[in-house]
């Protein structure tokens, strides 16, 4: 870990993906109607603990509502989504939202805290002791390699984009929540930035084992970061397959899909193994 | 100059301030608390902006007349007119500072689980402060200026010079109402705004 930049090897997340254990997530047979216009569409999938489950699609096909049902922001129309086995609509809100970190490409830092009140705002809210607080945001604050003495006072806008998503993802972590949920986190940065935050997921991915389902529109994003590949075409789920199969798979949208990756000057699935 | 005019001046430029305290006190206990609900009420804010909004373009004068036949002449018509005036910028901007909220924001923390109350106390309030600020502001210095036709009905204030003067053309009078009226708009006007830019976003 650290700073070195070789090949990313893609080893499955060891002993969590357990098919006969409950699915962190399940969408059951989903479908979210808005008006007239189906922004979801009889969506049925699982999420297995410990797995990063990638949600890729173009603009307006759904992942990101797909993700915002999850921890409650929105309800079904139809169907039922659980999490950790229970409806999301039999629970209560709260306690759930509490239980999931949420991380958003405007990131959504408090502008009127420090970035130590940012990261520690789950965990007051929990109501956990001033110093177990005060550790846990100087813990994250390094795992994020942002150096706790340099950052812990400053406000939001005294730093870089980077600087802001990686205090976010902190934040998620704060109250040690078992899944975590991203839309398109790292879209606003450039590629370079983009890069380093990617790699940086990838690490943190290894020492945390958590469940991640990551909402995104890059292609090699999803190549790069995913255990397995949602790809969603207008509400309708085309194809779940793990990165590989998803290389090889005929239908249309993942063929649009990987068309770009072909043509785009970006070369993220050779970092695949 | 008279000797008890000086007196006067400070006796009505009191009575004055205190007409305008009340006004506003009553007006913000009004305000932001119903600028509150109407955030979280989308169908009720036409009609409450809408009612604050006509109360303010009633000319004021015409607002005293329909109030007298109702609640007679003196100071409680006076107040009652005046908070409905102070009604409009205060409820406005509680409701603009509030739906303001950077989106990103308020988005977050309602993922992170803050109930509506949290949401309110930690985020909205305090991010909406300055603009609502603003509104008591702009309604503290208009309501300074609408006191003045108070002492038309009864109410007493800096207008009672006013009028005095009008009436037996007398600009000393005028001036002995006017001045002072000016001063407390000014002294207002800062003193708010210094607080206002101390609540700004640190």
């Amino acid at each position: 870990m650290g700073g070195s930049r070789m090949a990313v090897r893609r080893e499955p997340v060891a002993g969590n993906i357990v098919s006969n254990s409950a699915a962190a997530v399940e969408f059951r047979n989903v479908t979210v109607r808005i008006g007239e216009t189906r922004i979801l569409d009889n969506l049925s999938f699982r999420v297995e603990p410990g797995e990063t489950l990638v949600l890729l699609g173009r603009s307006g096909s759904g992942k990101t509502t797909a993700l915002r049902l999850i921890n409650g922001l929105l309800f079904p129309t139809s169907g039922v989504v659980l999490v950790d086995g229970r409806p999301t609509t039999d629970c209560n809100v709260i306690a759930l939202r509490r239980g999931i970190g949420y991380v958003i490409q405007d990131v959504g830092l408090f502008p009127h805290f420090t970035i130590a009140q940012n990261v520690g705002l789950v965990p007051r809210l929990e109501g956990w002791p001033a110093e177990k607080i005060a550790g846990r945001t100087r813990e994250l604050l390094q795992q994020v390699h942002l150096d706790p003495a340099k950052f812990e006072n400053r406000r939001p806008r005294e730093l870089s984009g980077g600087q802001r998503q990686r205090v976010g993802v902190a934040r998620a972590l704060a109250a040690n929540p078992k899944l975590l949920l991203f839309d398109e986190p790292f879209g606003a940065l450039d590629p370079v930035t983009r890069r380093e935050l990617q790699d940086q997921f990838i690490e943190l991915r290894e020492s945390l084992r958590k469940t991640s389902v990551f909402v995104t529109h890059d292609v090699g994003e999803a190549l790069r970061l995913a255990t397995r590949i949602a790809l969603l075409d207008r509400g309708k789920l085309e194809i779940l397959a793990a990165p590989d199969e998803f290389l090889k798979c005929e239908g249309r949208e993942t063929q649009a899909f990987l068309e770009v990756l072909n043509s785009g000057p970006q070369m993220n699935a050779n970092e695949r193994e | 100059m008279r000797q008890g005019l000086w007196n006067e001046i400070l006796n009505q430029t009191a009575e004055h301030a205190v007409l305008v305290l009340i006004a506003i006190t009553i007006a913000l206990a009004i305000g932001i608390p119903l600028g509150i609900l109407l955030t979280r009420q989308k169908s009720l804010r036409r009609w409450a902006l809408g009612f604050a909004n006509v109360m303010q373009t009633v000319p004021s004068l015409a607002l005293f007349g329909f109030l007298i036949p109702i609640t007679h002449i003196g100071k409680p018509t006076a107040i009652v007119a005046l908070v409905l005036y102070a009604l409009l910028p205060i409820l406005r901007n509680t409701l603009t500072g509030i739906l303001g909220v950077d989106a990103a924001v308020r988005e977050s923390a309602i993922a992170m689980g803050m109930t509506g109350s949290q949401l309110l106390r930690h985020v909205e309030l305090p991010l909406a402060a300055p603009v609502i600020l603003a509104g008591v502001r702009v309604a503290t210095v208009t309501t300074i200026g609408t006191a003045t036709i108070a002492a038309a009905i009864g109410g007493g204030g800096l207008g009672v010079f006013i009028f005095r003067g009008i009436a037996s053309v007398d600009t000393t009078e005028i001036l002995a109402g006017a001045v002072p009226a000016a001063l407390l708009a000014l002294l207002s006007d800062g003193g708010l705004s210094w607080i206002e830019k101390r609540f700004s976003p640190a």
